[in-house]
């Protein structure tokens, strides 16, 4: 049998009882188009999730107080509660440690800002010049505030675009333009600051959103804000490659316990975390919700295989006779088995193919209406047909060998 | 190779050899064909007589390469095919075999064209030829022009068997096998059909077998065998040949008529 005749047996086959191939397809649309949807949705939020703390900062680290340790006891503050870094260790790491390009030394707090009739509640972060190029943020409008004005304690602020909506159009549709916002005064926890600049969107959600924030001076926030603390929430240092980071990273490590006097490294009262360690942290997170999702519709597919290899069944039954016929005239085992499979891998393929559209088509949709990202790889797609293919020769081959396998008198004979 | 006596055209086609038929085992065993030898010489055109359940069928199976004997030797066109495999016995079928089934077995919803060059498919031959192949069996057959497009259910039983006909001739066997290929078919459409046969036999010189239980029927044929219980009880050749009248010399002024 050649190959264009068994296409056109195939054809022929599949097209007789159109209805009930499609409904036969539609379990492997369904899977199929499960699969491409789900693992475009945990794709597309892993690639979101790393893009945002790609996002904070090239080459970043970040220290943070707590996590002290005494007496065999753990006693772990939360994070930026304890009160064990200061501005010093800050200058030290600065003027200490080799291959440091920044430092940033940040407060923070949540305060109600208010702007005329508007308020909102927001994180306000105290922090110095370096912020800016060390957490990766840039000004949109007007300007980053200068040493000058944290060496004055001056009274201003930059806001970041969700603060700058907040607070000077929450009822609009139209979208509050920096223009509105540059040179006027916010009253943030009954002080007033004036806004200098605008940031960047960086389209962050989730956990430290820098869309919605204020910056301001270190000075200004440890003053006017906190209460003349000099301790700190968190220094971030930026590394000046990312081939060094391990080992700045270490050295602050050791300077900073120097510093504090704990000898015992498990002992340390602070927290230091790189971008790369979280960046696996989190996508080993999102890598199982990928593999859970992906397992959903693995099961979706088993159950569409298995109505494809039902329906084979039953067409063998059905074709009893045509069997025998087509063995009597002198079709081998082969050629009947290959008959039986190209039509199980045809309807598997095709179902295949209208399930990446329609998965395609779902996951489009699922970012057009909830905003998450989805991710649409070619590997995927590829893989999509070798597994519908693949699910085609796997629940077809036992309908067409038993077809193949027919005693062709009795076939003949069957009513 | 100076056989005097025996021509070419003498060769025996089919040589049975004692062939036995059993099925089943044991206790419910039931030996359908009990030792039965003969032999069909190239060109003959033999009728196989039987009451019903004689193993009529189950012999035209053994000599078709449909199935295989219990025990004996069965040689078709010479060569041995009592003990081969299945794909094997696809293969002799393919290439020496032409059946004509008393149930026609036509595809259905295919064309008639195409069940005429199904055959041929298998016999990876290309469209084009094995098409012209077919057209050629269904004017042997005498199948008119005008119905080869149609699907196989969409025509008469007369025409179904000269499709079936047409079938088994596509791809120039050696030998026809028809098991009552005129059963479901009124008397004088049965007799064009044997009115093909008879044509295919004496101006091709095809060598057929032809199963039935009415001995009008029978009667075409050149010689008779008479089976009964599984056991040949009477081989001879048939002195009172009737010939079937052509499709011709039953219309009217010359006006085919339409089966
Ligand atoms: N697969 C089988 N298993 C058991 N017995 C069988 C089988 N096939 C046929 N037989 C038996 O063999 C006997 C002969 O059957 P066969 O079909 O050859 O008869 P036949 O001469 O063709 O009859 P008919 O004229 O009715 O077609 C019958 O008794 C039948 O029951
Ligand atoms: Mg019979």
């Amino acid at each position: 049998m050649t190959t264009q005749d068994l296409w056109e047996e195939t054809y022929g086959a599949v097209t007789v009882n159109k209805v009930r191939s499609g409904l036969t397809m539609l379990g492997i649309v369904i899977g199929i188009a499960s699969v491409i949807a789900l693992i475009a949705v945990g794709q597309g939020s892993q690639a979101s999730v790393q893009a945002n703390i790609n996002s904070l900062g090239a080459n970043l680290i970040m220290i943070m107080p707590g996590a002290s340790r005494s007496f065999g006891t753990t006693v772990r503050g939360a994070a930026g509660s304890s009160e064990t870094l200061t501005p010093d260790d800050a200058n030290a790491i600065a003027a200490q440690v080799a291959n440091v390009a920044a430092v940033a030394q940040e407060v923070q707090g949540r305060y109600q800002v208010v702007y005329g009739a508007n308020n909102t509640n927001t994180t306000v972060l105290g922090t110095t010049p370096a912020y800016e190029q060390v957490r990766n943020v840039s000004v949109a409008d007007g300007n980053w505030f200068t040493g000058a004005d944290v060496t004055d304690s001056n009274l201003v602020a930059v806001i970041g675009p969700t603060v700058l909506q907040d607070l000077f159009a929450p009822n609009a549709n139209a979208s509050a333009t920096p223009a509105m916002a540059i040179g006027q005064t916010i009253k943030v926890n009954g002080q007033l600051f004036t806004v200098i600049g605008v940031t960047v969107s960086k389209g962050g959600s989730g956990f430290n959103n820098q869309d919605d924030m204020i910056y301001v001076p270190l000075s200004a926030a440890q003053h006017y804000l906190l209460g003349s603390t000099s301790y700190l929430t968190e220094v971030d240092v930026e590394a000046s490659t990312q081939q060094a980071m391990t080992q700045v990273q270490n050295d602050i490590t050791n300077l900073l316990l120097e510093r504090h006097g704990i000898t015992d490294p498990t002992q340390a009262d602070f927290n230091i975390l790189n971008q790369a360690s979280i960046v696996s942290a989190a996508s080993s997170v999102t890598g199982t919700f990928t593999t859970l999702l992906a397992a959903i519709a693995a099961i979706s597919l088993l159950v569409g295989g298995i109505g494809i290899m039902n329906m084979m069944l039953t067409t063998v039954t059905e074709r009893t006779r045509e069997i025998g016929l087509r063995k009597a005239i002198g079709a081998k085992k082969q050629d009947i088995t290959l008959q039986f499979l190209a039509e199980s891998v045809v309807l598997t393929f095709g179902g295949g193919v209208v399930g990446v559209v329609i998965g395609w088509l779902a996951a489009t949709a699922i970012s057009a209406v909830t905003g998450i990202t989805t991710i649409i790889s070619v590997p995927y797609i590829l893989l999509a047909f070798c597994v519908s293919a693949g699910i085609g020769i796997l629940f077809g081959y036992y309908p067409a060998r038993r077809a193949a396998g027919l005693n062709p008198i009795e076939a003949l004979r069957y009513e | 190779m100076s056989d005097s006596g025996h021509y070419h055209f003498m060769k025996e086609i089919i040589e049975c050899n004692g062939i036995t038929k059993t099925y089943g085992a044991g206790d419910t065993a039931v030996t359908v064909l009990k030792e039965v030898t003969f032999s069909v010489k190239e060109g003959e055109f033999v009728a196989i007589m039987g009451p019903s359940g004689s193993g009529k069928s189950t012999l035209m199976h053994i000599l078709g390469a449909l199935d295989t004997p219990t025990s004996g030797e069965y040689l078709l066109d010479g060569s041995d095919v009592s003990r081969l495999s299945d794909d094997e016995l696809a293969e002799i079928r393919r290439d020496k075999v032409g059946f004509v089934f008393q149930a026609f077995n036509l595809l259905p919803r295919t064309s008639v064209l195409r069940n005429v060059a199904l055959p041929l498919v298998y016999a990876n031959m290309p469209k084009e030829e094995r098409e012209r192949i077919a057209e050629k069996a269904l004017d042997d057959a005498a199948f008119p022009r005008a119905f080869w497009s149609y699907h196989s259910n969409q025509i008469s039983g007369g025409m179904m068997q000269r499709v079936a006909i047409a079938r088994s001739l596509v791809n120039d066997p050696t030998l026809i096998l028809a098991d009552e290929p005129t059963g479901n078919l009124d008397s004088k459409t049965g007799e064009i059909v044997l009115h093909t046969f008879q044509t295919l036999n004496m101006q091709q010189g095809k060598t057929i077998v032809l199963i039935t239980h009415e001995a009008d029927i029978a009667a075409h044929a050149g010689r008779i065998i008479h089976i009964r219980d599984g056991t040949i009880v009477s081989d001879e050749k048939n002195r009172h040949r009737t010939m079937a009248r052509g499709e011709r010399e039953f219309s009217e002024n010359g006006r085919p008529l339409s089966l």
